[in-house]
């Protein structure tokens, strides 16, 4: 190769980085998998960009990891579920506000052939005590989401005590909302899960929902500022400009007119 | 045939060429437990052609290695005409040809470049090298896809175009067929014939025959015979060089 | 089974359909993956060539270490780019995370050792061959290294394609540094891993076929020009 041809090469290099480095109007948004994977960001960002002409990009990680990323300034909002966990980074200092976004609702999901006969039923609890008496195989996800915490508190609310169950028909899994019914798929077994993921999952295998509609099974979505005071780097207006938006009447529209095979995911309740 | 390259050594030192004469006093090598060498008093005159014979694993190689200065004596001293350091000027051609991934010319004006010649110099030297080789024709040609006999000459021209004090050449036609070590043999011959001081290695004896001047018999890593060709050919005086002419295997 | 034979029908059906969108991330995870490939050939090849080449004290223990790294997981490797660039962290300012300058950085921290250190080996054995005549030569250790490069290019170019058959399979440090960003930081690994969290097994599949094709091709190609080239110059 001559010199000629390292220089050709060595400058295609330098234009194929230069869209990498590129700067304009965005920000990100660490939100949840399960909200990134009922696919609401696909259907409220585009209309939030026209708007506003803000690109938003969104890092999909588990709740835990999502809050994690606020902590470290490496998000400008943060859009999760879980409430206790919401609270804790407002108490922090890390955040500025908590602004209620919409809200969905868990389903327990299982087998057809329902071993502990739970289908049908509109009572979570009583499903719960059911599959433990029946030692039936239950998938958790094990990784400090915001549906695993839901989870946790359900089992706590049926005074059933998890540390014996596990390994035998307790699986912690550790994973997120779509691996984690693909292994109960496999296994045959019972998981909570969003009804937005579940709405979108391809890889159903036998399972179907079994329980729904308890009012425990109610789960709000907030929206968070992250606080710039600990994170200058600017862009303060458009991550206002974002939870403004969202929470105001065209993203409130836009998340509701989101829907799946003619269902409805996510009711907006910014307002209340 | 003169030296066919043309140009002029450019040392006219009443005192002889630098490098010049190399002597070894006692030298040894010793590697692990193996000695390779032992005790090898030597002295490499100016414009001589020396033969270095013996049979295989007699030191041959090692002793080639210790005059060109890549390998350290572990026992003894060595100088090259005063100096404790090999000068440059001196090129040696191995066994097995060492030629880079590029054309015959190109392996050439490497050595050349090397030795910091200016561009026109080593132009002109590459032609005379290559001419005087007989490789003219395959100047452009890569040089690992030339025959063993080419490559050979080509190393020899390469060595040739640096117009070294000394020349050193380990076993060169080891790996050749007759027509080809001949070929060698006569470039050697010029070589020699344009004031180049000559130390080769070989293991045939019709070759150390043609070609020697002095002889150097190697048995065991020790010198058992350092003498004029013509007498050690007609009456060798140690057991050992007597029987290796006679053919036997020590 | 018939996922695979669905899979097949969807790699086609995207392919000749154009997708712009899966071009987008094919392209996405070329440019990142060379452009790694790339960094890591200009660090570690010369690492390579100067353990080759110099003898010094510590170098069989930076040798082994070289050797180690090359087995580091790629998701450690992330976190610790993560780490690195993330505004908490000591590079923060240069806003890098979640782009994909931040994915270039964290491939290339991976392969450099792979190039070093196979780069080291191919030179090694070169070294062995060449180190009497090029010493004869009075070369030096400069120039013998670049030599010994130049002489190895089509062994150290197997080397290269390694390094970027590593980078394009690549997901774990990706899709932490980048943070699998539609349209920003997502490439190809990275959607596999999405498609089959999402159970969408057939598109994973497929997507991974036409990956895998892509880098069959490009080795193909690797392989015809270093053939050619060397059939002109043995």
């Amino acid at each position: 190769m001559n010199r000629r041809s390292w220089l050709v090469l060595v400058g295609w290099c330098a234009l194929a980085l230069r869209p990498a480095l590129a700067q304009d109007r965005f920000i990100v948004v660490a939100s949840t998998t399960s909200t990134e994977q009922s696919g609401l960001f696909d259907h409220l960002l585009p209309a939030f960009e026209a708007d506003t002409g803000i690109k938003v990009r969104v890092v999909a990680v588990g709740t835990g990891q999502a809050l994690d990323i606020g902590r470290r300034g490496d998000a400008d909002v943060v859009f999760v579920h879980a409430r206790s966990a919401e609270e804790k980074f407002l108490a922090e200092g890390q955040g500025v506000k908590r602004y209620p976004v919409m809200y969905n609702d868990f389903v327990l999901i299982g087998p057809k052939s329902d071993p502990a006969h739970i289908a049908g039923g509109h009572d979570i609890v009583a499903a719960l005590r059911a599959i433990e008496t029946a030692k039936a195989a239950f998938v958790s996800r094990g990784d400090r989401s915001g549906t695993h915490m839901a989870e946790l508190d359900l089992w706590k609310a049926a005074n059933i005590e998890l540390e014996k169950a596990k390994g035998a028909w307790y699986r912690d899994t550790g994973q997120g909302m779509g691996p984690a019914l693909n292994s109960a798929a496999a296994m045959n077994a019972y998981i909570l899960s969003d009804r937005g993921t579940w709405l979108s999952f391809k890889n159903r295998g036998d399972l179907a929902i079994l329980v729904e509609g308890d009012k425990r099974l109610f789960n709000q979505y907030g929206v968070i500022l992250v606080n710039p005071a600990t994170h200058p780097h600017g862009k303060k207006e458009l991550r206002q400009g974002f939870i403004d938006w969202v929470t105001g009447p065209e993203g409130q529209a836009a998340i509701a007119s989101y829907r799946i095979g003619g269902e409805r995911l996510f009711f907006p309740n910014a307002a209340s | 045939m003169r030296r066919a390259n043309g140009h002029v050594r450019a040392r006219a030192d009443a005192t002889g060429p630098r490098g010049l004469p190399i002597s070894l006093d006692g030298v040894g090598v010793r590697r692990g437990a193996a000695a390779l060498l032992r005790c090898v008093d030597l002295v490499v005159a100016a414009r001589t052609r020396t033969l270095v014979i013996g049979p295989n694993g007699s030191g041959k190689s090692t002793l080639m290695r210790v005059l060109h200065g890549l390998v350290a004596p572990t026992e003894g001293r060595i100088d090259w005409g005063g100096l404790a350091a090999p000068p440059r000027g001196q090129a040696m051609v191995f066994q097995r040809p060492i030629l880079l991934r590029r054309s015959a010319a190109r392996n050439i004006d490497y050595a050349l470049r090397i030795a910091e010649l200016p561009r026109a110099e080593r132009l002109r030297r590459i032609d005379g090298a290559l001419a005087a080789t007989g490789l003219a024709a395959i100047a452009a040609q890569s040089a690992r896809t030339l025959s063993g006999g080419e490559q050979q000459r080509l190393a020899i021209a390469r060595a040739w175009a640096l117009a070294p004090e000394v020349l050193f050449l380990d076993e060169p036609t080891a790996s050749l067929d007759p027509a080809a070590s001949r070929a060698i043999e006569a470039l050697v011959r010029d070589i020699h014939a344009g004031g180049t001081t000559i130390v080769m290695s070989t293991h045939n004896l019709a070759q150390a025959r043609r070609l020697g001047e002095r002889i150097v018999f190697l048995h065991e890593g020790r010198m058992t015979e350092c003498t004029d060709a013509a007498e050690f050919f007609r009456a060798p005086r140690s057991p050992e060089a007597a029987a290796f002419l006679e053919g036997e295997r020590l | 089974m018939t996922t695979l034979a669905e899979s097949v029908r969807l790699a086609l059906g995207l392919m000749a359909g154009f997708d712009a969108h899966l071009f987008g991330i094919v392209a996405l995870s070329l440019r990142v993956s060379i452009a790694s490939t790339l960094c890591a050939t200009v660090i570690g090849l010369p690492i390579g060539a100067a353990l080759a080449v110099r003898t010094f004290r510590g170098r069989g223990a930076i040798v082994a270490t070289l050797n180690a790294l090359m087995g580091m997981p790629p998701v450690v490797m992330g976190l610790l780019v993560y780490l690195m660039l993330s505004r908490a962290g000591p590079l923060g300012s240069l806003g890098l995370l979640f782009t994909p300058g931040a994915m270039v950085i964290a491939q290339t921290l991976l392969i450099a050792p792979i190039v070093a250190a196979l780069s080291r080996q191919v030179i090694e054995d070169a070294w062995l061959e060449y180190r009497d005549q090029l010493t004869s030569l009075r070369a030096g250790a400069w120039r013998s290294a670049l030599t010994l490069l130049w002489d190895t290019r089509y062994s150290l170019l197997t080397t290269v394609l390694a390094g970027f058959g590593r980078a394009v399979a690549e997901v774990g440090a990706v899709i932490i540094v980048g943070g699998n960003i539609d349209g920003v930081t997502r490439v190809m690994t990275t959607t596999i891993a999405l498609e089959t969290s999402k159970g969408d097994l057939p598109l994973a599949l497929a997507l991974g076929l036409i990956l895998i094709l892509i880098v069959v091709l490009l080795n193909f190609g690797a392989y015809a020009t270093r053939e050619w080239a060397r059939a002109r110059s043995g």
